[in-house]
């Protein structure tokens, strides 16, 4: 390995590596604004100036490759006075308007000119003031701050893959902005805020209100897709004032979508706080015993046996688990989490895995996507894809309607029945699958939703044999779970044969022959209609449709109320921080139905959270694991055989309202109506 | 007034049209065929102008989204491009483009006062375009013609060794529509020693 001096240290660092990467291994900080390790090298901030012997002048160390035998000093008096210079030059048309600033706090300009800065201003000039540019609902400019860094350019260019964004003009006159300052349309537009080193593009929803350090930081899981992006909550009483994404290059990288960040003002809107219950069409608040007792005696009439449990987009381990071992406590098995009707294959958990891994994806150089749209199921996810596409030239095809995926794509079909070309070998694309080396295939829920949807799996799984997409070392099988609960719902049984093959026929037969009652885990992506004779418990947080049917609610927890469990799209045991109390009486799932059981003649065992937990581990220990990829487990369910026409269409209508939480969400519903309304 | 060349913003006008025109569209297939394959934005600057000098002098929103189009490259990069150069116009100029080098050697041999004259002949200030649209009076940095200090360049042709007489009579002959000489206007031949009489 070659060899680089850094103030006197000799360290050995690879090849392709720039000196500031090899000041970072050496752990010597450089500062910083315009270097970000996700995005291209511009160069143009000059703040990372070091001194390079034989030299006649600093270097910018972002973007000056390291060589053998370099001698690289980064604290000498040049060094500091280079750096003080560029200081002074930045803060000439900077504003001081750090007091009213969002940014006031957790400003790398303001933490640098700490070091770098003069106490005073040796300008008699006006500071330049720039006007403001419009970016949309979410993203709110205050330009004169601005640095002309161009990381948000280079975002929006390299990652988000829109090219919005732009810096016109030159020297004093640049400005950043997007072509005639329309909003930014991509799902990933709220991370221009995090990269923004000052405070030039802000949170608009967070707009004043809040200091950095008056927040309370809580490390968790983001639910509102299956990837379950590592998130940080800040949070200030019960209110969870903002979410920011946390390093994690096995999931997110740096990324969060727009959802994660700003569905969050859904948490406290519409919230279920007490229990209710129907009196003549008219839900009324009462008291949790008169709600239990009310339920109990509800299932003891009805037929204990008949009781049934849907699980919806938030149903966390804990909840699916009691609700499960409460219902075999009444001998019913009348449970399911496939309310889209999403198909697997029972005892094949490869069935329903992102089996490659999520990181995977960055290695990938063909990738056929069946019937998802990944850019609003996963937006994360997508700029992966994206990744792949401009790293590895990577080729992808897609079987679904046309769609803007941010990469080039070939088109193969509308229709699933093209498989059968697949694996007849009459397709254009087959070529790009033979001789890639790491080929994926990305199946979406909405290839697999209706009755043919197993015997879509068992062809794909084929195709997968035949094409070397999976073998012994890669498995390139991949389904696209949608929400964070269904890998874990299937992977503790939370389903029942009852209800296989087509979900709403069956359950309106179930729901006509046994009028029984039925218990929505927050569950509200449901055709109510076919539940008309039943009596509906909704145990959520939402008031949305389920809880406008409802007989009676019983008022759970949102996601940062309670530590929960979740198995995310590969298989990965994830946990939940809580990082406040509930709000107002509501309790959580495993509680409620502890509770519940103690009106039966059986009752459920555990106590307390630790002693669900350990039963749960018992049961699945694989559960036990947290954040580790699990073992990969095979594809050998393929079977080749002739799939009919059936025209796929992507049942995300609305990225930015998908569940109860963003549907009660008013940034979403701004995003809805500026972003996706207007392009239709 | 703002230079028209150093205007970041771009206004929305239907009544502005752009398409390119048949010549120029031959044009744009033999400029793009300079550059290697894949890498047509490369034209990006040689576009915009030809689609400035078939525009009467300055871009439209609608000239650049097809210079953008033409080269399939998204509009903003087309549009920072354009507002980098202050040769690119964003706004209507006047027949006759006026810019007046200010840079040190024509300062000292006296372009505040061909600025003067300037305004005074053509009624605009500076930045701003006649209201019978003939001129448009800019101040530029240096044009590279200092040995014949001070010049001034009009549309494409410099007109060098100015003063106060000449530049004036310069003007009412373009004001009049008259016959004008380019380069120097004291007969000096290139950048030559001026011959002494």
């Amino acid at each position: 390995m070659p060899k680089i001096t850094i103030n006197n240290k000799v360290i050995d660092f690879q090849d392709g590596m720039t000196v500031m990467q090899a000041c970072e291994l050496a752990d010597v900080e450089i500062p910083r604004f315009c270097y970000h390790d996700k995005l291209s090298i511009a160069g143009n901030c000059r703040m990372c100036l070091v001194e390079m012997e034989k030299s006649p002048k600093p270097i910018a160390s972002c973007a000056m490759p390291a060589a053998e035998g370099m001698n690289i000093k980064t604290n000498t008096e040049l060094v500091k006075k280079a750096r003080q210079g560029v200081m002074e030059f930045l803060l000439i048309n900077h504003p001081l308007d750090c007091p009213i600033c969002d940014q006031g706090g957790e400003c790398d300009l303001q933490d640098q000119a700490l070091h770098y800065g003069f106490d005073k201003s040796r300008y008699e000039e006006n500071k330049r003031a720039v006007k403001n540019k419009y970016m949309g609902p979410l993203v709110s400019t205050i330009m004169t701050r601005c640095i002309h860094c161009t990381r948000c350019v280079r975002f929006s260019t390299e990652i988000a893959g829109v090219d919005d964004i732009g810096l016109l003009g030159r020297g004093e006159n640049a400005e950043i902005t997007t072509y005639l300052e329309k909003t930014i349309e991509s799902e990933l537009s709220g991370n221009v805020i995090d990269l923004c080193p000052v405070g030039a593009l802000t949170n608009k929803p967070y707009a004043f209100q809040s200091r950095p350090w008056e927040l309370k930081k809580t490390e968790s899981v983001d639910v509102f897709d299956g990837m379950g992006a590592s998130i940080r909550i800040d949070s200030k009483g019960k209110n969870v004032l903002r979410v920011l994404p946390r390093l994690n290059e096995e999931i997110n990288e740096e990324w969060i979508n727009d959802k994660t960040r700003f569905a969050i003002d859904g948490l406290s809107r519409q919230r279920l706080d007490k229990p209710y219950i129907k009196i003549d069409n008219k839900l009324e608040a009462t008291s949790w015993d008169t709600a239990l007792k009310l339920v109990a005696s509800e299932i003891k009439k009805r037929g204990a046996e008949n009781t049934s449990a849907f699980s919806g987009k938030f149903s966390d381990i804990e909840s699916l688990y009691s609700t499960k071992n409460f219902l075999n406590l009444l001998n019913s098995e009348f449970y399911d989490c496939r309310f889209d009707n999403t198909q697997f294959i029972p005892g094949h958990r490869s069935s329903y895995l992102f089996n490659s891994s999520i990181q995977k994806i960055d290695e990938a150089d063909a990738i056929l996507i069946i019937g998802s749209n990944p850019k609003w199921e996963a937006a994360v996810l997508n700029s992966r894809i994206r990744k792949a596409y401009l790293n590895n030239n990577c080729k992808i095809a897609l079987i679904g309607p046309k769609i803007n995926l941010t990469y080039k794509y070939t088109h193969l079909s509308n229709d699933i029945s093209y498989l059968n070309n697949i694996l007849n070998e009459k397709s254009d694309f087959l070529e790009h699958l033979k001789n890639a080396k790491n080929p994926l295939m990305l199946i979406g829920s909405s290839a697999i939703n209706y009755n043919d949807g197993i015997e879509i799996l068992k062809i794909c799984a084929e195709i997968c044999n035949k094409l070397n997409i999976v073998n012994e070392s890669e498995n390139g099988f991949n389904i696209l779970n949608q929400n964070i609960s269904r890998v874990g719902a299937l992977d503790i049984g939370f389903y029942s044969k009852n209800f296989d093959r087509d979900f709403k026929v069956s359950l309106t037969k179930h729901i006509r022959d046994t009028n029984p009652v039925v218990f929505l885990l927050g569950l509200d992506e449901i055709n109510f209609s076919s539940l008309k004779d039943s009596f509906i418990i909704y145990v959520g947080h939402h008031g949305d449709e389920g809880a406008n049917n409802a007989d009676i609610i019983l008022p759970s927890p949102a996601f940062p109320e309670k530590t929960s469990t979740f198995v995310n799209i590969e298989g990965r045991v994830l946990q939940t921080t809580k990082c406040f109390n509930p709000i107002g009486e509501a309790k959580e799932e495993w509680k409620i139905f502890r509770a519940l059981s103690q009106e039966f003649k059986d009752q459920l065992k555990f106590n307390n959270l630790k002693e669900l937990r350990q039963e749960i581990i018992k049961k699945f220990p694989h559960l036990n694991q947290l954040n580790i990829l699990p073992n990969k487990s095979e594809v050998n369910f393929g079977k080749s055989h002739i799939i009919d026409n059936n025209e796929i269409e992507y049942n995300i209508k609305n990225f930015y309202m998908t569940d109860s939480i963003s549907r009660a969400s008013v940034n979403m519903a701004n995003c809805t109506k500026e972003i996706l309304n207007r392009v239709a | 007034m703002k230079h028209p060349g150093l205007i970041n913003s771009i206004k929305d006008n239907e009544k502005d049209l752009f398409e390119w025109s048949e010549t120029n569209f031959l044009k744009v297939k033999k400029i793009i065929e300079k550059y290697p394959s894949g890498r047509k934005q490369s034209a990006v600057i040689p576009l915009l102008d030809l689609a400035q000098r078939q525009n009467k002098g300055w871009l439209n929103k609608k000239a650049l989204e097809k210079v953008a189009e033409t080269l399939s490259m998204s509009f903003i990069r087309v549009l920072e491009v354009a507002t980098f150069y202050s040769m690119f116009n964003l706004k209507p100029i006047g027949k006759n483009y006026i810019q007046i080098c200010r840079t040190t050697p024509c300062w000292l041999r006296g372009s505040d006062k061909l600025l003067n004259i300037a305004k005074e002949v053509t009624g605009c200030s500076l930045g701003e375009t006649s209201k019978d649209k003939r001129f448009t009076v800019v101040e530029v940095e240096c044009l590279g013609a200092c040995c014949n200090a001070p010049m001034v360049q009009i549309n494409d042709d410099y007109f060098e060794d100015l003063n106060e007489d000449n530049f004036k009579r310069l003007l009412i002959n373009l004001k009049d529509d008259k016959e004008i000489s380019k380069g120097s206007q004291i007969g000096r031949l290139s950048s030559n020693p001026k011959r002494k009489n």
